[in-house]
């Protein structure tokens, strides 16, 4: 063979592939129990209906430093990026999200009302397209914390009461929230507290009268290991973690809805996508946050869908046959108390509340 | 044989001097050589040195500032930092105009994150000034001073214009400072407040650590490097088998794993309180501490001590040792003053490995190290991952790199890198 005829023939097949590619789509994600839950609600009847094949990455973890080494290298190669929120932010500020003017790119609820009010005041960035409500709140090991189960999230401060290893955050997020709220600060005031040199200094303080008997974690799947190995009582992590830890696993844990700080989930679609891939994208994601999809995802995991419309919809769990509406951050039993994570406020002072939590923590 | 003229000069066959036709010949032999190498070669500095010069870079790059708002630093350049007062309206007009282009391209929220780094709220003020911004019109709404001090008091504040002046060269060392604890201000360097100085301390931290994991790893290979070479083939396969097993098994698994052992209801803990040598209400804490990550590390590094070592100990032959044991040696001198000395060179070609490679590590110690047991590189890996400060984490990294070339200097001055023999 020639060269000119091998190169023609490879150029044929690199023609042919990028024809094929064109079918497919990658969508970054969590993994897990998680990005099950998406294939179950969104990725499989968004297949069988476009013929288009979804290719899963479970890189969500690092999703903002991958999609700005990508975007600097000039090759994008994600569709659709599931990430919390504050990603959305920072994404959003680096200008790597595509912008979303959600009356027009996301579905109507089915009574038609738009998108911008039936996701109301959970768009909180021009990029972000919502999903789910999570929160972050605390289990208990109901075996070990004596008679009088713990009530409010200051039973963490308590080692009198409840004693035993705690499980928290390593970061300063929501920690320093809790330690304000129970060491006499009013809820309403806590972020202009925290926003002062002694307001973090008093959290601090707060946190470091049980700082001997706390394992810091920094995987979510860590407190429901602690908890189930029993080493510790009680500890913090994502709902739908203490959900699979307590109905699927049957494990002697109970939730405490007290004090649970709300955050958000979604997507965004990188910035710089071809106009094809862009529109495939805005495509899928029109599919996936209408009303009756967001519903659906409630049926695989226990977070809430981000349109008020879906709340009705939600029905029972997929294999457990439990209703899913009482597990729900967002039901109203369990939000009697409960937080929204700041998202202007850390934005501003991550780095140096983390920086002087981190120096703390060596200390 | 070559014919000599009557200068003197000796030549070749075909009559040039024989100096330049060999020379000739040599430079096509130098040229194929290198032609050999020259893909590897290209492979490497694209692949390798490229990246790592275009990171290490960022550490000092600061022209995002420069280049978003050219004329504002232009203007502000002139503006006296000490006198205490806030600038004129030139500042406020230029920065206005290029604020306007800012907002364009949408880079205005992107030099806020940058500056965010520098002096809290930044992040915020440009992103809500930007939206503000936006209505403005750069020609005719002036003047703009208090205009934008009304859509943001930020740019009412004197602190604010500092920290513009001080971070408007294309270039910094701010980052670098940063990384050592310190941090630029108008009036030049000055400490980080004391509640925010850990870098320095994670930095002695890890390199007091990866020496006593080196040692540990030393302590822990040799005898099993010693083994290795003096079984039968037959039974040092199997040995070196079971070396091999752990590191042919996930990292994440075998920290996983420690994790069961060493937790204070896990197998070490039970066992002890079972056999009554621990009471049940005083268990000992074996994990997230600098113990739990010395003792994983250890385990996970242990095959780049053992192997090298075991490399080196094979050339050696046994006869050495019952010659020194002939001539009256005990088995101590002759291991001590025969053997041993021949090892060194395992011994240095492991810990250079072990050592380097636990400077960099940050999983195991993320996963067991608790708040104790964390290394410099876990800070890199915040900054590059979650905060995206490229800048401090190039800078940190490049600090980590001058650390490990001093120390390898400090090796080949000291034992000498020909003694270092990897097999």
């Amino acid at each position: 063979m020639t060269l000119t005829k091998l190169l023609t023939a490879t150029t044929a097949l690199t023609l042919v592939a990028g024809v094929a590619a064109a079918e497919e789509m990658t969508i970054v994600s969590w993994g897990g129990a998680y990005t099950a839950s998406q294939k179950g609600a969104y990725h499989d009847p968004y297949s069988e209906k476009t013929g288009v094949t979804i290719i899963n990455d479970d890189s969500s973890a690092e999703a903002v430093a991958k999609l700005r080494a990508m975007s600097e290298a000039g090759n994008v190669t994600w569709d659709v990026v599931d990430v919390v929120a504050a990603d959305a932010i920072r994404l959003c500020d680096e200008g790597l999200a595509l912008e979303i003017d959600a009356d027009t790119m996301l579905a109507d609820a089915p009574d038609g009302t738009k998108a911008s009010e039936d996701f109301g005041d959970l768009l909180v960035s021009d990029c972000f397209i919502p999903q789910i409500v999570y929160s972050t709140t605390f289990g208990y090991r109901t075996d070990l914390v004596g008679d009088t189960a713990p009530t409010t999230v200051c039973a963490v401060f308590d080692t009198e009461a409840y004693p035993g290893k705690r499980s928290l955050e390593k970061r300063p997020i929501n920690n320093m929230e809790w330690a304000l709220l129970c060491d006499g600060v009013a809820k309403d005031a806590v972020y202009d507290v925290l926003a002062t040199e002694e307001g973090q200094q008093q959290a601090l303080d707060k946190l470091a009268t049980i700082k001997d008997d706390v394992i810091w974690w920094s995987a979510g799947a860590d407190t429901p290991q602690l908890l189930a190995d029993g080493e510790v009582v009680m500890g913090s992590t994502y709902n739908g973690r203490l959900f699979a830890a307590i109905e699927e696993q049957k494990l002697p844990v109970a939730m405490l809805w007290d004090a649970q700080v709300f955050d958000l989930d979604g997507w965004i679609i990188p910035a710089g996508l071809s106009e094809e891939r862009q529109a495939r994208a805005l495509d899928y994601i029109m599919f996936a946050t209408d009303t009756q999809r967001l519903a659906d995802q409630a049926q695989y995991i226990s977070y809430g869908p981000a349109r008020k419309s879906s709340a009705p919809l939600v029905g029972k769990h997929k294999t457990l046959g439990i209703d899913m509406a009482p597990h729900m951050p967002t039901d109203p039993n369990n939000a009697k108390n409960t937080f929204l994570y700041n998202y202007e406020f850390w934005a501003d002072y991550r780095d140096d509340i983390d920086a002087k939590f981190q120096a703390w923590l060596a200390k | 044989m070559s014919d000599s003229t009557a200068n003197g000069l000796v030549l070749a066959a075909d009559g040039t001097p024989l100096k330049r036709s060999l020379s000739r010949a040599m430079r096509r032999q130098k040229i194929r050589a290198f032609m050999l190498v020259a893909p590897l070669l290209i492979f490497v500095l694209l692949t390798f040195i490229y990246p790592i010069g275009v990171m290490l870079s960022r550490s000092v790059q600061n022209d995002i500032v420069p280049e978003t708002l050219p004329e504002t630093v232009r203007v502000l350049g002139a503006w006296d930092a000490s006198s205490g007062e806030l600038p004129d309206e030139a500042v406020y007009a230029a920065f206005t105009r290029d604020m306007s282009v800012a907002i364009e391209a949408k880079k205005h929220t992107r030099l806020g994150s940058r500056l965010n780094y520098e002096k809290t709220g930044f992040s915020s003020m440009f992103r809500q000034s930007g939206r503000k911004m936006k209505k403005l019109d750069p020609v005719a709404d002036a003047p703009f001073k208090e205009k934008l001090i009304k859509i943001h008091k930020g740019w009412g504040d004197v602190e604010t214009w500092k920290t513009l002046q001080t971070y408007s060269g294309l270039y910094t060392s701010g980052y670098f400072l940063n990384a050592v604890d310190a941090r630029m201000t108008p009036e030049g360097m000055a400490w980080q407040p004391e509640d925010k100085q850990i870098l320095l301390k994670l930095f002695g931290r890890t390199l007091v650590m990866s020496l006593i994991i080196t040692g540990s790893c030393i302590l822990l290979g040799y005898p099993i490097a010693w083994l290795l070479a003096n079984v039968s083939p037959r039974n040092a396969n199997l040995l070196l088998i079971l070396v091999l097993l752990p590191f042919w098994t996930s990292l994440l698994v075998r920290t996983s794993a420690w994790k069961v052992m060493l937790q204070q209801n896990g197998v070490i803990n039970e066992v002890l309180v079972w056999i009554g040598l621990v009471p049940d209400g005083d268990r000992l804490i074996l994990i997230n501490n600098e113990f739990g990550t010395i003792v994983a590390m250890t385990h996970i590094l242990l095959p780049f001590m053992i192997l090298p070592m075991y490399s080196v100990m094979q050339t050696i032959p046994p006869v050495y040792l019952r010659a020194a044991k002939s001539m009256g040696a005990t088995n101590w001198t002759a291991f001590w003053r025969v053997y041993f000395p021949q090892s060194i060179p395992g011994i240095g070609a492991g810990s250079i490995l072990v050592f380097i490679l636990s400077i960099g590590y940050y999983i195991t110690p993320e996963i067991v190290g608790g708040t104790k047991g964390v290394f410099i590189s876990n800070r890199i890996a915040y900054h590059i991952s979650s905060s995206l400060n490229w800048g401090l984490a190039a800078a940190l990294g490049t600090i980590l790199l001058i650390v490990v070339l001093a120390l390898y200097w400090a090796y080949d001055r000291i034992v000498g890198i020909d003694n270092v023999k990897l097999g």
